[in-house]
């Protein structure tokens, strides 16, 4: 059996990128296992109803996976459930009478678009410039051609855990990508085949992060948002990268020397 | 092959204020490493540990006075004629004197810098009340436990090495002075307000040292925060103890 719950919201409604927005109130009544998602569909149709613009909302597959969704909770990112994404919270985190505060992710790199929906591009801009490696195309290789220590590859698989929702960014107070681009850069720097462009990688990312992001304090917030609960361990492994692309980097060996 | 495109009004921010790396190709690798916000990273964690270190010295060597008036005035005076007769008197004290000159340059510039880039980074703060999980008091009061120490550095040098501040200053009694200093009670209150933000800027830094040089391991990530908490309580209670000992009349 499940409970219903009587819940009033205050959700961000914002008609565009350059407009002023502001907390509109809903009251709504729903089952406490209703996930969020649904909970805030359940209030569209509602809105949909009474002739008035439903809450515009990223989201897609519902199961933690696509990284589309993600709102900030009562000031948390993904809100009070560690270790997952928005669509995976379930109303039974709330309790009866609760007034739930919905704000879109706020970052300069994440203009928001319409209500809770931000523009996530600037993250497609770090992958671009990094997030890649070189294959020789053609019939694919056999699974086990390359020997890859079993640490090195669970290590690589946490980083690959990245759904790039965003929460990172969103949770730090300094609005910094760190954790977002450490982990896209450290799932291809572990790996064998990632150490081509190991050295120009972790250099591109890093400042092309910081064209759209602020600088990493060494909070901790962004380990506590993820949904994929990465941690702040592969951002002292991007600053080491980071510095031995300044000083031992390959790729300058056929540049012109200094002096 | 499919390309992505742009979808229309989905085209990445730009942002005002923010580093721009087509600038920094240009410029040699020490300017470059540092337009970097990772790279001021590594500076602040460098020039911090320059500063720790003199930190540590500096209460080690005042434990001295516990020793009394000559022990303490002859270590004073010792700091003067280090390798004294390899270098000039005071050679090696002025040499000292200008890299942490340097060392606190480098430190405050690159915190100024970084906290300009993070607060354009968030132009629209958030609405609703933020609830914070990891980022503790220290680590959210670095910006002014650092400015107030750095204010603090500066009356500690009027007090007790160019001695205007103090009123019963004497050139070489290094003793003395420290006396005359801390027996007025609210002077001895300032210095153990001040060295407990010292305690608490060290706590957060000592830590962070080690993410922004990169020095992490499963081996020994478990003592990285046990560093910080010993080496800032350490220097916090010699420190404070110093006020403390002549107010209540321990050393006079």
């Amino acid at each position: 059996m499940s409970n219903m719950l009587n819940l009033t919201l205050k959700v961000w409604r914002q008609d565009g990128p350059d407009t002023a927005g502001q907390f509109q109130t809903y009251k709504t009544t729903v089952a406490d296992d209703a996930s969020f998602l649904e909970m805030l569909d359940y209030v569209n149709e509602e809105l949909i109803e009474a002739d008035e613009i439903p809450i515009s909302f990223d989201h897609d597959c519902r199961e933690g996976i696509c990284g589309s969704c993600g709102v900030m909770i009562d000031g948390r990112a993904h809100g009070p459930q560690k270790g997952t994404a928005t669509c995976q919270l379930h109303m039974r985190q709330f309790s009866d009478g609760d007034t739930i505060e919905i704000e879109p992710w706020r970052a300069a790199g994440f203009p928001i678009i319409k209500d809770l929906v931000v523009n996530r591009a600037a993250f497609d801009r770090i992958i671009e410039s990094g997030g890649y490696i070189s294959v020789t195309t053609g019939a694919a290789e056999e699974a086990n051609a390359i020997p890859i220590p079993k640490h090195a590859a669970d290590a690589a698989m946490d980083a690959a855990a990245c759904i790039g929702c965003g929460a990172c960014v969103a949770a730090c107070p300094n609005s910094a990508a760190n954790l977002f681009t450490a982990a896209k850069m450290q799932q291809l720097n572990m790996l064998p085949q990632g150490q081509a462009e190991r050295y120009t990688r972790s250099n591109d990312m890093v400042e092309r992060m910081e064209q759209f992001f602020g600088s990493c304090t060494n909070y901790g917030e962004c380990q506590e948002a993820c949904p994929k609960e990465i941690t702040i361990d592969f951002i002292a492994m991007m600053n080491r990268d980071y510095v031995k692309s300044q000083l031992v980097n390959r790729r300058r060996l056929g540049e012109k020397k200094v002096g | 092959m499919t390309q992505a495109t742009e979808r229309p009004g989905a085209e990445a921010p730009k942002v005002k204020g923010h580093h721009n790396p087509s600038d920094a190709k240009a410029k040699p690798w020490p300017v470059e490493f540092m337009s970097t916000a990772v790279g001021k990273k590594w500076i602040m964690a460098i020039s911090g540990i320059a500063l720790m270190g003199f930190v540590f010295a500096h209460m080690f060597g005042n434990l001295k006075i516990y020793l009394g008036p000559t022990d303490y005035n002859d270590y004073a005076h010792s700091l003067r004629t280090l390798l004294h007769p390899i270098f000039p008197n005071g050679f090696l004290l002025w040499l000292m004197r200008l890299g942490l000159i340097a060392m606190f340059l480098i430190h405050i510039g690159s915190a100024i810098s970084l906290t300009r880039m993070n607060q354009t980074s968030r132009p629209v703060k958030y609405q609703s009340q933020r609830r914070y999980l990891a980022a503790d008091f220290a680590a959210r009061t670095m910006r002014w436990t650092g400015w107030i120490v750095f204010f603090y550095l500066i009356y500690h040098l009027a007090d007790l090495t160019w001695g205007w501040a103090n009123p019963d200053f004497v050139y070489g009694d290094a003793y003395g002075n420290v006396v005359a200093s801390f027996e007025r009670w609210y002077i001895a209150l300032f210095y153990i307000v001040a060295n407990l933000l010292l305690g608490i800027h060290l706590y957060h830094g000592g830590w962070s040292i080690f993410q922004s040089l990169g020095v992490n391991s499963p081996r020994y990530n478990g003592i990285r925060r046990g560093f910080a908490v010993t080496f800032a309580v350490i220097v916090t209670i010699a420190n404070v103890s110093f006020p403390l000992a002549v107010q209540f009349g321990i050393v006079s």
